[in-house]
């Protein structure tokens, strides 16, 4: 094969459903195409397909993943072109199978191929951690874990890093999604350091609580697109610190809090 | 003016006890240890005790903890044993 890649897979997860693994996957992806790089989304959210939805791509459909590893098609088939990137594609979920059609093996085998024609592949990994979250994990380089700034968001995390470290995918990276500045200001919300400080692992971004999501999403553009948004913004650095650069956390007034309480328990001791 | 509301509202804060209650139920999650399980050893422990030496029970205290290791960034879970011992027993 000619100008054979080595391309590094991440799967981005979080254990619980509804905290924006699809968003996330979306933005990061084709957050690294508009650097230039050539990116395969994958959905492996089997049996409830969305990142084509997410994507704008559900009207070109043909094959999708259980295609691809039951050889009904070849793998550059049931690749979907995006429509505003040339290097970035997506390789949709089956909707009418379950999460049984795939096996951890198969999955190796498609990432493997996968980094043979892309730099980088996100896989974007169904809730829970049964047989989906199983292959998912299955042929990842990498790991970004989704989290809200809840109880039950930060405890699946949680379990979802001990997993991970037990599979030896090691040093998982943090983002932390729908951060609302007002409420962390107000204490009724926990801020960055609270959940890194639960947690034990590095901190890849934050992505503010925006509207802009909704909107973008409504209309199949992914935000990080938007030059003007705030969760824009937040996913363009989270997407060059993937590539290895340091940019610094965007401003959200978030540490507002916790520089006061800092300050309050050195007058008070507590 | 602010700081007047923050005195009084440090308390209430909801985030400290989102982060107090995360905290607990993680040192479970992460140990795998019920705190049934726990219950039980802390009995065990004290029968042990209680052999030797007369123990404060109102006072006393056994939880699991996170806690970092000397030389070591990443926690690890721990029990944590406060037993007030009110005399030692008599040996024979």
């Amino acid at each position: 094969m000619e100008n054979e890649k080595l391309g590094t897979a991440i799967v981005v997860t979080s254990g619980k459903g509804g905290v924006g693994k699809t968003t996330t996957s979306a933005n990061i992806g084709t957050g690294l195409a508009i650097l230039g790089y050539s990116v395969v989304i994958l959905d492996a959210d089997i049996g409830l397909r969305n990142l084509d939805v997410v994507m704008g791509l559900e009207n070109r459909i043909v094959y999708d993943i259980v295609d691809v590893v039951d050889k009904n098609c070849r793998l550059k088939q049931a690749l979907i072109k995006d429509k505003r990137y040339e290097k970035l594609y997506l390789l949709p979920a089956a909707q009418t199978k379950d999460k049984t059609a795939v096996k951890p093996e198969q999955m190796v085998e498609l990432i493997g191929d996968l980094k043979k024609e892309f730099d980088y592949i996100i896989i974007d990994c169904p809730a829970g951690i049964e047989q989906g979250f199983e292959y998912s994990i299955a042929g990842a380089d990498r790991a970004v874990i989704v989290t809200t700034p809840e109880i039950s968001a930060v405890r699946d995390a949680d379990r979802v890093i001990g997993i991970l470290e037990a599979k030896e995918i090691h040093n998982p990276k943090l983002i932390i999604n729908r951060i609302r500045p007002d409420m962390v200001k107000r204490g009724d919300m926990m801020n960055i350091d609270d959940i890194i400080d639960i947690l034990a692992i590095d901190l890849l971004g934050v992505v503010p609580d925006d509207e802009q999501i909704v909107v973008s999403t409504n209309k199949g553009e992914p935000v990080v697109i938007d030059e003007t948004a705030r969760a824009g913004q937040a996913y363009r650095n989270i997407t060059r610190r993937i590539t290895g650069e340091e940019v610094e956390l965007l401003n959200l007034e978030v540490n507002e809090e916790s520089k006061l309480s800092k300050i309050l328990k050195l007058l008070f001791g507590k | 003016m602010d700081i007047f509301k923050l005195f009084g509202k440090k308390k209430e804060n909801s985030k400290n006890v989102a982060k107090e209650r995360l905290k607990l139920v993680l040192v479970h999650d992460r140990a795998d240890l019920s705190p049934q399980l726990l219950e039980m050893m802390k009995n065990d422990i004290l029968k042990v005790i209680s052999q030797y030496a007369e123990i404060d029970d109102e006072a006393l205290d056994i939880k699991l903890t996170r806690m970092k290791k000397e030389g070591d960034t990443t926690p690890v879970s721990a029990l944590v044993a406060n037993i007030p011992i009110k005399k030692v027993k008599d040996k024979k």
